[in-house]
């Protein structure tokens, strides 16, 4: 019997520790990802000449970072690794792939989509002007590239990664013109019991804020952000801070971002189903505890489903590699628990919910947000655009406003303004944000070239 | 500080050791450093990278991450390069103010 | 508990067709109810091309499809609202000499019906269209021919037949449909009846299975348009442009919006499946697309694709729709199954079910589609 086709679907760090259970099985998996080199996003390589040490790119996370990249180094030449490959559509048992200008139609038994996640935007009036950087953007700017987003850079936010990637520039000697977090200080406190999962991680978001305070950055919480300021490009800031009082900061930079958005795509182009998750506010696809899809045969890890952090992509992602081969009548690898696996797991998602109390996307915001705002980057559609499909052209739901606004409809296919455009739509309707739907995902899941080559079969 | 005017977007900050690779933007020469992506090298010498199609004004990418696909540019021979996640090669020829297309014959 | 609708008509499907029939039985001052089980427009009417053409048609549909186009230019009137139609012209081209007689051959037929059509050798096309590739031997220009938003068009006949008097439930399921002594009685999901002395099927590719129901089977089998759209570019190919050709993997249709974006189709169909109301585009098709689409305008290559989209969409084994009254049931019309060509017609067809619908006749010969050549 031919041993079984597996393919994973990303290189970070959901991505090598399913195919390292994979591999510790005795299975060659196919690893496809977008990147030149493995690590996702969080993990990001810095390009071969660089010469920073681990410490400087990843701080406390880099005994992490060399651990996961280890284990992917550990793998070569016992799996298959197609780098710089986009995986653009997934339907009927094949996976289509574009790799160096070629397709290529891949069939498989078993799929592993630890596809990753993006930040989670809400438009703001100003945020396509140059300078104007999602808080991933900033940070992959520094990691990946030695270089700020700007002279005087203003991080507009809320979560987590708002605090790390802030003290990230203050560390490389960056000049941060101030910290402006959505979410009230007062929230903190309440979502304290549930973030007592994790202690660690509370220790470690404290000396941020203290590394922060302790590099004279101005830390502003319970903010309402107004605009961006600048014609050709980025020249302040204009916010409303939580006494009410309307505020301007000089900056030429701004680095913003709003928790995570799943990368979806895939799994949905699949059949996945999918559910409205309350606590992180967007659509998921449907898993069962270890990562199994509704569609036999597709198996889901990491940020693209759970949103549960690298830690949690980790352990999601060995579990995924387990269900697959429970599924194919294989045993697991020796040392592999899948019980303690789903422990931690159960852990993170307390954590997660505590982060999005204590970090609350502000959807109230983006409902108010000026007609003139710019909300789909791609096809330049304004929130009064959005809102009258929604009302005078009586779209219900994302989809129809697509349709009628060409909100979404562009390169981007809705990644950074489905989320913000459904909070738009469902409140000009007065119902609420799960109403409005998803917009559906479409091939190619990223633009595809026209001059591609055919496979020669 | 004032901030804006025609001075380059992004600010090095380290790994200064690289060997200089050489392209050209809008047909002026500028020097990059190996292993600099084409999005960062555009940056450091000015602040937009492509115009927007739709009469907005200029754009100078968003994610770094090949998800926004806002940083789309085009080379003086007519073909597409997402800035972001394309290493610079020496002689490249990138154009941010027309659009070269269709190329003819 | 259910309540009684009643109206002078009843219309089962709000595509384009239904809606067009809607919107013009309101302004012959008729009654009536259109009941569609999602939301108007969005299979058939809303994902293909946006052709607005004549050319190529089967001859003895030119009448029906000059009375659309002069139609399609009052739309901003009758509708109140802007569905991007643009009179750009339709270029096919042809690749092969004996397709360059076909195209003379059809313009002389064509002038019967009204409709002129300008042949241009390759290099002259050229010299007009730069863009066009060197395999082009010669093309059929046809001036007033042009494109339109599929999006946008049936919702706007519906919204505009709303404001005008007409009943539009959207999300209504017809389960039960009978024939009573006074006209028919049709049974949503909901619990709701519905009756009215005449009912228009225009279901598209589901209308086969209500005609069956009335006895009047039809060879109809549901398919997909394979639907692409490219990056914006600044607007350059102004026509909208086909091929001529009879083999089925030569077939390249595109379009290039004001915005910018180049919309595409061709090479063949998906499969579309009735029950789950879905259509795939098939990712070997899209591929095969992109050869065509050089093929034809070379500097398309340069591009990318940015997304892809199909829909369910009926298909006679005779490629004509079936559209008139029934050969059976008094009070019962069709129009319906369009065989990926009903857009360009869809005014037409509204304009000409009302009159049928509200005087008995119509001026404009609907002989060839008539449900009885397949009984």
């Amino acid at each position: 019997m031919a041993a079984p086709r597996v393919i994973v679907v990303g290189a970070g760090p959901a991505g090598t520790r399913a195919a390292e259970v994979l591999v510790a099985a005795g299975l060659r998996p196919l690893v496809i990802d977008e990147a030149a080199d493995n690590g996702g996003q969080i993990y990001r390589r810095q390009p071969a000449g660089f010469r920073r040490r681990a410490e400087a790119l990843y701080g406390t996370e880099a005994g992490r970072a060399r651990a996961v990249h280890g284990v992917f180094s550990a793998l070569r030449g016992r799996i298959e690794h197609w780098p710089q490959s986009l995986a653009w559509q997934l339907r009927d048992g094949a996976l289509q792939v574009e790799r160096g200008g070629r397709a290529h139609r891949l069939e498989f038994d078993r799929i592993i989509l630890a596809t990753g996640a993006t930040d989670r935007l809400l438009p703001i009036p100003g945020w396509t002007r140059p300078g104007a950087f999602s808080l991933g953007a900033a940070q992959i700017a520094l990691k990946a590239q030695a270089c700020a987003i700007g002279r005087r850079v203003v991080f507009l936010g809320s979560g987590p990664l708002l605090y790390l990637v802030a003290a990230q520039y203050v560390k490389a000697g960056a000049t941060v013109a101030a910290v402006l977090d959505t979410a009230p200080a007062s929230a903190r406190r309440a979502a304290l019991p549930l973030m007592a999962s994790r202690p660690s991680l509370l220790v470690k978001g404290a000396a941020l804020l203290w590394r922060l305070k302790r590099a004279g950055v101005p830390v502003h919480h319970g903010v309402t952000p107004l605009r961006i300021e600048g014609e050709s490009r980025v020249t302040g800031v204009v916010f409303r801070d939580s006494t009410g009082r309307e505020r301007r900061l000089e900056g030429d930079a701004v680095g913003m971002g709003w928790h995570l958005r799943a990368e979806s795509q895939l799994a949905d182009l699949a059949g996945c189903a999918f559910d409205f998750d309350p606590v992180s506010r967007q659509w998921l696809p449907r898993i069962d505890v270890d990562g199994r899809s509704s569609v036999d045969g597709v198996y889901l890890a990491g940020d693209g489903v759970r949103l549960a952090g690298a830690d949690g992509a980790e352990l999601g992602g060995r579990l995924a590699a387990l269900a697959v081969l429970q599924d194919l009548g294989l045993p697991a690898p020796a040392g592999v628990d899948a019980a303690a696996l789903r422990r931690g797991l159960a852990r993170m998602e307390r954590f997660r919910q505590g982060l999005a109390i204590a970090f609350p996307w502000p959807g109230e915001l983006i409902a108010a947000l000026p007609d003139e705002t710019l909300v789909c980057r791609c096809e330049a559609i304004t929130a009064g655009q959005l809102r009258r499909g929604a009302t005078t052209l009586e779209a219900p739901e994302m989809n129809r406003a697509k349709a009628f606004t060409r909100v979404g409809m562009g390169r981007c296919q809705g990644r950074f303004c489905g989320i913000a455009g459904a909070e738009i739509l469902s409140a000009a309707r007065g119902e609420p944000m799960q109403a409005a739907g998803r917009i559906r995902s479409a091939a190619p899941v990223k633009p595809l070239p026209v001059a591609i080559e055919l496979e020669t079969p | 500080m004032a901030m804006g005017g025609a001075g380059p977007l992004l600010q090095r900050l380290d790994e200064l050791a690289r060997p200089a690779v050489t392209l050209a933007v809008d047909g002026q020469v500028v020097t990059a450093l190996e292993g600099d992506t084409v999005l960062t090298a555009v940056l450091l010498h000015g602040a937009v990278l492509r115009q927007s199609e739709f009469g907005d004004g200029p754009r100078a990418g968003f994610c770094l991450m090949g998800a926004c696909q806002d940083c789309w540019v085009w080379t003086e021979q007519g073909t597409r390069l997402r800035a972001c996640s394309t290493p610079v090669t020496p002689g490249l020829r990138i154009v941010t103010l027309e659009v070269p297309w269709p190329r003819l014959g | 508990m259910a309540s009684v609708n009643q109206s002078d008509v009843l219309i089962l499907g709000g595509g384009l067709m239904g809606a067009a029939t809607a919107f013009f039985l309101r302004q012959r001052g008729v009654s009536v109810t259109l009941l569609e089980r999602g939301l108007c427009g969005q299979q058939a009417s809303g994902v293909n091309f946006g052709n607005v053409r004549r050319q190529g048609r089967f001859l003895p549909q030119l009448p029906l499809a000059n009375r659309a186009r002069l139609l399609w230019s009052r739309l901003p009137t009758l509708l109140g609202e802007d569905v991007e139609f643009l009179p750009t012209g339709h270029l096919r081209v042809a690749y092969h000499p004996e397709q360059v007689a076909m195209m003379e051959a059809y313009r002389d037929g064509a002038r019967d019906y009204g409709l002129d059509l300008e042949i241009i050798g390759g290099n002259a096309a050229r010299d007009r269209f730069p863009w066009l590739s060197s395999e082009v031997l010669g093309g059929s220009f046809s001036v007033e021919d042009g494109h339109a938003n599929p999006r946008l068009v049936a919702p706007a006949f519906a919204r505009a037949a709303k404001r005008d008097g007409a009943r539009i439930v959207e999300d209504c399921d017809v389960i039960a449909i009978e024939r009573e002594s006074d006209g028919f009685r049709l049974e949503s999901a909901d619990g709701e009846i519905w009756r009215a002395p005449v009912l228009q099927v225009s279901a598209g590719a589901w209308g086969g299975r209500i005609a069956e129901a009335f006895g009047e089977p039809v060879p109809i089998i549901a398919r997909g348009p394979q639907m692409g759209v490219t990056e914006p570019v600044p607007y350059a190919l102004h026509p909208v442009l086909g091929v001529t050709t009879k083999t089925i993997g030569e077939v390249i249709y595109m379009r290039q919006v004001t915005r910018g974006n180049i919309v595409f189709g061709g090479t063949g169909h998906g499969p579309a499946d009735l029950d789950t109301r879905r259509a795939k585009v098939m990712p070997e098709i899209t591929l095969q697309q992109f050869a065509q689409l050089r093929r034809m305008v070379p500097a398309v290559g340069q591009l990318r694709i940015i997304r892809t989209w199909s829909g369910v969409e009926g298909y006679l084994r005779d490629d004509r729709p079936v559209m008139g009254p029934s050969g059976k049931v008094p009070g019962l019309f069709y129009a319906f199954g369009f065989c990926g060509h009903g857009f360009q017609l869809g005014p037409g067809v509204g304009e000409v079910m009302a009159e049928l619908i509200a005087t008995g006749s119509t001026t404009t010969p609907l002989g060839p589609f008539h449900i009885g050549r397949f009984a």
